[in-house]
């Protein structure tokens, strides 16, 4: 479903993402773990056409990224690490726009924006502005929104980021039903080790734009003969902390997680 | 057609939800005509100009129309920060719908602050020439409106976030508007001033609106309609291409 090969990105003379390469297998859970400033919102952006790979080639539901672009567009959906709803309007009118955008018909638009409310539990505030919203609510209304049009991968970008744990557990429940019962493949990228390790069939460490080791969970502690997921993963991208262009709630996150040890 | 049409529809709603934004966007207009209106109207008469409500309401649309328009452009910005934008970039669509839609809304909601504007200014005593010239008044409008929204776009994606705003408004927006004859008439000018007020396009919209509300044109409508015009095609094609080159 995604095929990534040797792909390299170079800002300003910086590889932010230096010759990946990795396979999704159809209706695979696929975590994309790594420290701040490791590459994953550069490789995600460039997987959903966002930016333009400096090299390599990419597969998306069979089509290319840059020269198809509309086709790969249609093939996914996104939850961006960032708010990205039109806080002035309604959390119907959010879906609506979406519905229009991606050229799903009026009646079934009707039909699937209620089943996704429903399912995201926002069906009685769908008259609501998004200015009224909390940030949990913000967050589900997006990952129903961006199953609006029957995407076959669901991209979501850091989807828990300063969530609290019922929002998070609620959000990884919807993914985990919508994988099961709609066979759709999910590509996520978090620094929280417990959600790669319950959620993920498969996951890629990144570090300096790298990927430095991938597999199951358990192949990930065989190979670095360490315990747990989180005992591997510092154990193949050190203990230094990044200060790359981090937001404070990660730093707090991060010194909290090095102070513990 | 249904991406230009369910973007053309969010910019009005935003534009109808936002109150504050409405009454304060009237406030400006209202204070300008009061003030200028009633404090130059004797001198202007004594001068033999006639009456000055009817040579500035006109003017003051066009400063309507140039304000909100631009502003609308540069609403980008907010989308880039508070990310609906990557939402539209991201879909299956062009940019150019996207860009299409966004500037049809921005222009619709400058045309209908400028309609209130000129409504307002019936209650002041400002007369209408010629009801069958309506439509060209509403044509010069449409080009401010097109020209300003596309420039506001222009601008607006060569900016990261919001620091640059005020800059635009003290160095672009309001020189455009001062010196653009929407105050004072264009006969007897010191020449570099003459030479500025030409070259500023706003001055042939202000000049078409106060030919088509029955003023008198200074230039002509051929003139007007010509050159605004062309700077909207000449926008638009800037405000496009940059648009579509932006990258989050």
């Amino acid at each position: 479903m995604i095929e990534v090969k040797n792909l390299s990105k170079v800002y300003n003379g910086l590889r932010a993402v230096d010759n990946i390469s990795f396979k999704v297998k159809k209706g695979e859970i696929f975590a994309f773990l790594g420290p701040n400033g490791a590459g994953k919102t550069t490789t995600i952006k460039i997987l959903t056409t966002l930016t333009n790979p400096t090299q390599g080639s990419i597969r998306i539901n069979g089509y290319d990224p840059i020269s198809q672009e509309r086709e790969v567009r249609r093939s996914f959906g996104i939850v961006f690490q960032d708010q990205s709803l039109d806080d002035q309007l309604t959390a119907f009118e959010n879906m609506d726009i979406h519905g229009v955008l991606y050229g799903v018909p009026g009646d079934l638009r009707q039909k699937r924006i209620k089943e996704l409310l429903k399912f995201v539990e926002l069906w009685e505030r769908r008259h609501d502005l998004i200015k009224k919203f909390s940030g949990g609510m913000n967050r589900r209304l997006e990952v129903a929104r961006g199953l609006l049009h029957h995407p076959q991968i669901f991209f979501l970008d850091e989807p828990t980021l300063g969530l609290d744990p019922q929002t998070r557990t609620h959000i990884w429940n919807y993914i985990k039903e919508l994988n099961q019962k709609e066979k759709t493949t999910i590509f996520f990228t978090t620094h929280y080790m417990e959600e790669a390790e319950k959620v993920a069939q498969k996951i890629a460490i990144i570090d300096h734009g790298q990927i430095v080791a991938q597999g199951s969970a358990q192949e990930l502690e065989k190979q670095t003969k360490t315990k747990s997921l989180e005992e591997a993963f510092i154990s193949l991208t050190g203990y230094e902390i990044r200060e790359e262009e981090v937001k404070n709630i990660d730093r707090m996150r991060l010194i909290r997680r090095a102070r513990v040890r | 057609m249904k991406t230009i049409y369910i973007l053309w529809l969010r910019q009005l709603k935003r534009y109808f939800r936002s109150r504050s934004r409405l009454v304060g966007s009237l406030g400006q207009p209202l204070l300008f005509l009061v003030a200028l209106g009633f404090g130059f109207g004797p001198i202007y008469q004594r001068a033999a100009g006639g009456s000055y409500i009817q040579f500035l309401v006109p003017g003051i649309m066009a400063m309507s129309v140039l304000f909100t328009a631009m502003f609308s452009g540069i609403e980008i910005i907010w989308d880039r920060q508070f990310g609906f934008l990557k939402e539209t970039l991201v879909a299956p669509v062009s940019r150019m719908e996207i860009m299409i839609g966004r500037t049809l809304g921005g222009a619709t909601v400058a045309i209908i602050q400028g309609t209130i504007v000129l409504l307002i200014s019936f209650l002041i005593g400002f007369r209408l020439g010629n009801l069958l010239c309506l439509p060209l008044v509403f044509l010069f409008m449409l080009l401010i409106a097109l020209l300003f929204t596309a420039l506001g776009t222009a601008i607006a994606s060569k900016m990261e976030d919001m620091h640059g705003f005020q800059l635009i408004m003290n160095f672009l927006v309001m020189p455009l508007f001062f010196l653009s004859g929407a105050l004072f008439p264009l006969e007897n000018l010191p020449g570099t001033l003459a030479m500025i007020v030409k070259i500023n396009p706003l001055s042939y919209g202000v000049d078409g609106l106060r030919g088509a509300l029955g003023t008198g044109y200074q230039f002509g409508f051929t003139q007007d309609f010509l050159l605004l015009g062309g700077a909207t095609g000449v926008l638009l094609i800037v405000g496009s291409y940059l648009f579509s080159k932006i990258e989050l």
